[in-house]
């Protein structure tokens, strides 16, 4: 079976700028916001959405961090873990964090960066985007509050994010085992 | 390669390029860490360690228990000067005795080469060599790479002298090793009859002058003369080696280039080096201290994470 292609090309870009603007409705011009996105692979999507406000809201000076949760994670040991750069220069004390990452799924990713957070500060509150929800097997009460596309899929599946950037071409996909 | 070759961190000698280049990664992750305003991480939480000192050490322990704090591991100590060592018990009784009080990890120094081989074939812990007599102190081979790969941008093609009592020196067996792996080129300087035989076996210049050593390197690590290993005299006087090997800022400024200075201390001020070139801005001594935590921090999380 080919894998399936969830978005791509032009219909992601409408989904970043409607991501973008759902977060304007809420952070007015993000004077007390931050977005952190998450090593290795939110932070993409994070650099978009930053270009992406930046732009609409001709403001230069919203601030992008880049947050390794690698050491906060509760599979050490269960599997192979390798560190990433955590990239944040500011504090997020009394700041709305919008946290970013790719895709969620089981929720551990995003428990771990809300541990690996609080080295920064005691954020005002804590808001996550994700470009795809996987649905089905959550381990955790964790959701997102802003979503690009919602999609079912089972354990076996995977979903993956290509960006241009690092794969050449903007493209999600969802692949079952044979792929 | 994500993940280490070995299981025990026995010597720079039973590891590999690829594992040195890891922990090295690692330990920039580390780096980033101990700088921030809570310098803890939870990786280690459900571990414990034992620091096992049979010999002496500042540095080295207070490095290590900080390592091992700042990644949420519970440590017990254990000093050989106040222990049942004294009353006779054998090394191997004294680990097994503290490994059934349910320890994961061993971090030892003993005056005996080999100790920590030794440990690792008869207990059932990873096992951390922290100095085993003169032959192998591998975290500091590793700290100290890391160290001027921070202030160089990368070791291959450096050319680094080891200056002193290279007999005695775990640290230079262990940076020998370490740094002709990463592709240094490596010189030792000292005395001839601080000069093991056959050392050139290893691939490293020998240089007797050490003005001729300075001028060929980019970076001279000064050892400490260790006198408490030396047990016949190996030369003249403490006041002699200072004056052919003591490293002063006069020397240092008559060189044609400016090298970066390094040390595993203790440093003998005014013995291997004085004062003002410990204190100049060419030294990077208390850098290596810094680095140390994260090297460290980075040798325990990738030998836990081979504990499944």
């Amino acid at each position: 079976m080919k894998p399936r292609v969830i978005l791509e090309g032009e219909q992601l870009e409408v989904t970043i700028t409607r991501l973008c603007h759902q977060l304007i409705e809420v952070h007015d011009n993000f004077q007390n916001s931050v977005i952190i996105g998450l090593q290795p692979r939110g932070i993409y999507l994070a650099k978009r959405i930053h270009a992406k406000l930046s732009s609409i809201l001709k403001n230069k000076n919203i601030q992008l961090g880049e947050l390794d949760t690698t050491f906060f994670r509760d599979d050490f040991r269960r599997k192979e873990l390798i560190p990433n750069k955590t990239n944040i220069d500011f504090i997020i004390e009394e700041k709305n964090v919008v946290l970013i990452d790719d895709v969620l799924f089981t929720g551990r990713t995003i428990r771990a960066g809300l541990d690996a957070m609080l080295a920064f500060g005691r954020p005002k509150d804590v808001e996550l985007l994700v470009l795809i929800d996987r649905r089905f097997s959550r381990h955790l009460p964790i959701q997102a509050k802003y979503i690009g596309k919602t999609i079912d899929s089972i354990e076996s599946q995977k979903v993956r994010v290509d960006w241009e950037e690092t794969e050449g071409k903007d493209r999600v996909t969802l692949l079952t085992d044979k792929d | 390669m994500s993940s280490l070759s070995v299981n025990h961190l026995l010597g720079i000698k039973y590891i590999t390029k690829a594992d040195i280049e890891l922990i090295l990664d690692t330990a920039k992750n580390f780096k980033e860490v101990i700088n921030r305003p809570i310098k803890k991480v939870p990786s280690l939480r459900d571990l414990t360690v034992a620091n096992l000192f049979f010999e002496n050490s500042t540095r080295t322990k207070l490095s290590f228990e900080l390592a091992q704090k700042r990644l949420s591991a519970d440590v017990v100590n254990f000093a050989a000067s106040s222990s049942s060592v004294k009353k006779g018990e054998t090394l191997v009784d004294t680990v097994n005795n503290i490994l059934a009080m349910k320890v994961d990890m061993v971090v030892m120094r003993h005056a005996s080469p080999g100790a920590a081989v030794f440990l690792s074939k008869k207990v059932n812990a990873k096992i951390i060599n922290a100095g085993d007599g003169a032959h192998e102190h591998p975290t500091q081979a590793l700290l100290d790479a890391f160290s001027i790969q921070d202030k160089l941008g990368s070791i291959k093609g450096k050319k680094v002298v080891i200056v002193g009592d290279i007999l005695h020196s775990r640290v230079a067996l262990s940076n020998i090793f370490c740094l002709q792996k990463l592709g240094a080129e490596v010189m030792v300087c000292g005395p001839q009859t601080l000069m093991p035989k056959y050392i050139e076996s290893l691939g490293v210049k020998v240089e007797l002058n050490l003005k001729k050593a300075l001028e060929w390197c980019d970076v001279a690590n000064m050892l400490r003369i260790q006198l408490e290993r030396q047990d016949i005299k190996f030369f003249p006087s403490l006041r002699e080696y200072t004056m052919l090997y003591g490293l002063d800022m006069e020397m240092l400024n008559s060189l044609s280039k400016k090298i970066l200075i390094m040390h595993p201390g203790p440093i003998n001020r005014g013995i291997e080096i004085t004062s003002e070139v410990a204190d100049s801005d060419q030294s990077i001594i208390l850098e290596q201290v810094e680095n140390g935590v994260a090297v460290r921090m980075a040798v325990m999380f990738l030998l836990a994470g081979r504990m499944n």
